[in-house]
C-alpha cells in the first residue's frame, strides 16, 4: 500500500470513519465554499480618516515609518526625501507596476533599475495590494510588477499603498484577493508585512535588519 | 527515529542543567521577557480570549475531518503546480526530500526553521550523503554550529549566551579578520547576516516548515521575524515544504483567526513581521520565485492519536507560550527534556511520538500548576494529558518501584478514612514537634531528593482535613 493510502487509511480508522459519510462531505464542501469569518477585533472596524489614522499608528507600532503624500506626483519626490535624509544613496530598484512606472521620477535625480533583485541592492520600492488597519501590514502580491525578492534582499525597503486600499482586516483583503484571482486560487506568493526585519536570537534583545530589511518605509497616497 | 533521545535519562539532563550556570543565567531571559510581551498583548485585544476559543474551534473541526481536508488540499496544490509527497514516517520523509536534492542536482540546501525537520533529523541525512544544509534562522544558524538540537520551539538557542555565539563565530568564520570587534549583539547578527546572505544567494534548494497548510487554495504558510524563511523559499530553484498531518486549516478566514492568537501568544507582536502565503511554483507571470515547488506531509505517529485523549495534542500551533510559563522549564531549559519538544507541550506530544517507555519522565517533570493551559492559544489541556501519560505508565508497570510501593502505601491509607486521619494527626503532630525550633527541615528520613536543594516547612501541627473543619465551623456558626 502506498503510504498515502496509509495515512489516509489510518486517519479514517482513528477518527471511526471511511471517508464517504455523506453529512461530513457537505459540512467540509460548505466550510471551504462559504469560508465563513470567525471573531473579528472591533479594533479595525473604523471607516475614513479613523482607519487611515489607526493603519499609520499601527505601522509605527511595528517599527517601520510612515509619509503621507497627496498624490501619486508626489511619490518620487517624497521618496527621495526618505533617502537623502537618511544619509543613503540615490538608487531605487522597481518591478513592473504600472502605478510606478508612470511616476514622474525623472523629476528626481534618483538612479532607477528595473526588475528583480540580485542581493545586491540597497534600496527597493514595491506598491502594495493593500494594507491592514486593524495591525499595520502591508499585504504583497507576487508577479513581474511587484517582484517578490525586492520585499526582502534591500536593506532599504520603501512600500506605496493607496488610502483607498486599506482595508480594516486581514479578511477584506483575502475578498479583494478572491476577486482579484478567483475563489479557491491565489497568486503564487501573498506577503504580509508587518515592520522591518529583526531577531531577537541573542539574549532575547530585539535587533532590526535581520536577514531582511533593516528599515521600512511606507508612502501612503491619499488620492 | 534517528534523532537520538536522551528522554530516557530526564533526571540526569535535569540535574546537570540545575548546576550549568551559562545555562541559569540565559533561562533568565525566557522569564523576563516572553510572559510580561504575552499579557501585554493579551490586554491589548478585547476580543482575544473569543478568539482563542474561535482557534481550538477551527483546529477540533479540521482534525474531525483532517482526511477531507488533506484530499481537498492535495487537489489545489497539484492544479497550482506542485507535487504533494506523503511520507509515513521520519526514514520515508528524508529520502522523499534527500531524491528531490539528487534530482535537481542540490549542492547546497538552504533551511527555514523547521520543528519538523528537527524531528525527521534531515540535516545530519543530507551531510551523510554530500549535501550541504544551511540553517539560516539566527538561532538555528547558531545551535548548527555547535552542533546541538534546539532548547525551545521559537527562540532555539535561548540557552545561550552572547559571548558563546561570539566563540562559536570566531571559531567557524575563519575567512573573516581575527581581530574584529564582536563584543555587541548587534555586531553578531550583522556578521550573520553577510555570511548567510552569500548562503542564500548559493543554494540549489530551499526547505522551509509550515505554520499552516490551507485546504482552500492549496497554500503553505511560514511566519518569521528575520526573513530567512522567505529567503530560503523565492531564491532558489526548488521549494520543499515539510509539514506534518495536523497543520491543515479549512480556509484563509480560518489561517486568520489562528494568525490573530499565534504571534500575540508566542512573542506578544500582533502578528510577526513576515506572514507568507504560497502556492504553487513559479508562474509565468513571475519575475522569480522558485520553479518547483514540493510539499512532503509527515504522519510519523501522529493519525493514530486521532480519536484517543491525545488528539486535543494535535491542536498545537507551536506558539512556545506553555513553556515560556513553565517552572520546571526556567529551571531545567529545553535540552534536558532530551528529544525535539520541550515544555509542557514536548511532555506530552514526546511519548505519543517515541514512547511512553522512552519519555515517561517528562509528563512526570510537571508541578501541575496549570500555567501552560491557561495560556495555550488553543486551550490544549496540557496537565490533563500529562496525567493520562503518567495513569498509561503506571498501567504498563513502567513507573519505578519506589514510587509504585510509595503510591500504593498512600492508596492504602486512603481508603480506610479513619486509620489516614489518625496517621495524618500523628504525622504532623511529630513534625511540629521535632520542627517547632527551626521551622523548618534540612534533612528528612526517606526525603533527601526534596531537602537536598531546599527546606522543608515544617507544619504546625494542623491536618488540612482538620482547618478544613474548624473554617467550615467558623464559617456557618
Amino acid at each position: 500500500m502506498s503510504a498515502r493510502d496509509d495515512i489516509f487509511g489510518n486517519i479514517r480508522r482513528s477518527l471511526g470513519v471511511n471517508g464517504t459519510e455523506t453529512i461530513r462531505r457537505q459540512m467540509v464542501e460548505d466550510r471551504l465554499e462559504r469560508s465563513p469569518r470567525g471573531v473579528i477585533p472591533q479594533r479595525g472596524q473604523v471607516s475614513g480618516e479613523e482607519r487611515i489614522a489607526l493603519f499609520k499608528t499601527m505601522v509605527e507600532t511595528s517599527l517601520a515609518t510612515v509619509t503621507e503624500v497627496a498624490s501619486q506626483a508626489e511619490v518620487p519626490q517624497s521618496i527621495a526625501l526618505f533617502l537623502r535624509n537618511h544619509n543613503l544613496p540615490a538608487t531605487l530598484r522597481m518591478g513592473d507596476d504600472p502605478r510606478l512606472k508612470t511616476m514622474p521620477w525623472q523629476d528626481t535625480t534618483l538612479e532607477i533599475a528595473h526588475g528583480l533583485s540580485e542581493g545586491r541592492d540597497l534600496n527597493a520600492v514595491s506598491h502594495a495590494f493593500g494594507g491592514i488597519a486593524e495591525s499595520g501590514t502591508l499585504a504583497m502580491v507576487s508577479g513581474a510588477d511587484n517582484p517578490s525578492t525586492l520585499n526582502f534582499l534591500p536593506d532599504n525597503h520603501i512600500i506605496v499603498v493607496s488610502a483607498k486600499d486599506i482595508a480594516s482586516d486581514y479578511e477584506s483583503v483575502w475578498n479583494r484577493v478572491r476577486f482579484a484571482y478567483g475563489k479557491g486560487s491565489m497568486p503564487r506568493t501573498v506577503n504580509w508585512i508587518t515592520g522591518p526585519s529583526r531577531s531577537g536570537d541573542i539574549e532575547q534583545t530585539l535587533l532590526l535588519g535581520a536577514h531582511g530589511p533593516r528599515r521600512l518605509h511606507v508612502v501612503l497616497v491619499r488620492e | 527515529m534517528t534523532v537520538h533521545s536522551t528522554s530516557p535519562q530526564f533526571k540526569q539532563n535535569a540535574a546537570r542543567a540545575l548546576n550549568d550556570d551559562q545555562l541559569q543565567k540565559a533561562l533568565g531571559n525566557v522569564k523576563q521577557g516572553f510572559i510580561d510581551k504575552r499579557q501585554m498583548a493579551a490586554d491589548k485585544l478585547p476580543e482575544f480570549e473569543a478568539l482563542r476559543d474561535s482557534a481550538r474551534d477551527i483546529k477540533n473541526h479540521t482534525l474531525e475531518h483532517l482526511d477531507l481536508y488533506l484530499e481537498a488540499y492535495e487537489g489545489k496544490v497539484k492544479a497550482s503546480g506542485g507535487h504533494v509527497h506523503f511520507a509515513r514516517d521520519a526514514q520515508e520523509a528524508r529520502d522523499i526530500i534527500l531524491n528531490i536534492c539528487r534530482d535537481t542536482g542540490a549542492k547546497t540546501v538552504t533551511k527555514g526553521k523547521s520543528m519538523i525537520s528537527e524531528e525527521i533529523g534531515i540535516n545530519h541525512h543530507l551531510e551523510a550523503h554530500g549535501i550541504t544544509p544551511v540553517e539560516t534562522d539566527l538561532g538555528e544558524y547558531i545551535i548548527q554550529l555547535r552542533g546541538e538540537l534546539p532548547s525551545h520551539i521559537i527562540a532555539p538557542a535561548v540557552h545561550l549566551n552572547a559571548t558563546q555565539v561570539e566563540e562559536d563565530f570566531r571559531r567557524v568564520h575563519t575567512h573573516l579578520d581575527a581581530k574584529r570587534d564582536l563584543s555587541e549583539p548587534v555586531q553578531l547578527l550583522t556578521e550573520a547576516r553577510a555570511v548567510l546572505r552569500e548562503r542564500f544567494l548559493a543554494a540549489d534548494v530551499g526547505i522551509t516548515g509550515a505554520n499552516f497548510l490551507v485546504a482552500e487554495t492549496g497554500t503553505s504558510i511560514i511566519v518569521t521575524n528575520e526573513g530567512n524563511g522567505d529567503l530560503t523559499q523565492i531564491l532558489p530553484k526548488t521549494h520543499i515544504v515539510l509539514a506534518s498531518i495536523e497543520k491543515l486549516v479549512p480556509t484563509l478566514e480560518d489561517v486568520s483567526q489562528l494568525l490573530r492568537v499565534l504571534a500575540r501568544s508566542a512573542t506578544g507582536q500582533e502578528l510577526s513581521v513576515y506572514t507568507t502565503f504560497s502556492t504553487g511554483p513559479r508562474r509565468s507571470t513571475d519575475a522569480d520565485g522558485p520553479e518547483n515547488y514540493h510539499v512532503v506531509i509527515l504522519d510519523n505517529g501522529r493519525s493514530s492519536m486521532l480519536g484517543t485523549a491525545f488528539e486535543e495534542m494535535l491542536r498545537c500551533i507551536r506558539c512556545g507560550a506553555c513553556m515560556n510559563h513553565c517552572p520546571v522549564y526556567h529551571a531545567v531549559g529545553g535540552h534536558a527534556y532530551g528529544w525535539v519538544y520541550p515544555g509542557p507541550m514536548g511532555a506530552v506530544l514526546t511519548p505519543s511520538l517515541i514512547g511512553v517507555d522512552k519519555a515517561g519522565h517528562l509528563p512526570n517533570a510537571s508541578t501541575f500548576c496549570g500555567r501552560c493551559e491557561s495560556v495555550c492559544p488553543v486551550r490544549i489541556p496540557l496537565p490533563k494529558l500529562m496525567r493520562h501519560w503518567r495513569e498509561r505508565e503506571f498501567e504498563r508497570h513502567l513507573t519505578p518501584a519506589t514510587v509504585r510501593s510509595g503510591l500504593q502505601l498512600w492508596g492504602f491509607f486512603a481508603k480506610r478514612p479513619a486509620l489516614y486521619r489518625f496517621a495524618t494527626r500523628a504525622a504532623m503532630g511529630a513534625l511540629a514537634l521535632a520542627g517547632r525550633q527551626r521551622g523548618r527541615f534540612s534533612w528528612l528520613p526517606m526525603a533527601k531528593g526534596w531537602t537536598k536543594y531546599r527546606d522543608f516547612p515544617a507544619p504546625h501541627g494542623e491536618t488540612f482535613q482538620q482547618r478544613w473543619k474548624r473554617e467550615r465551623k467558623g464559617a456557618r456558626p
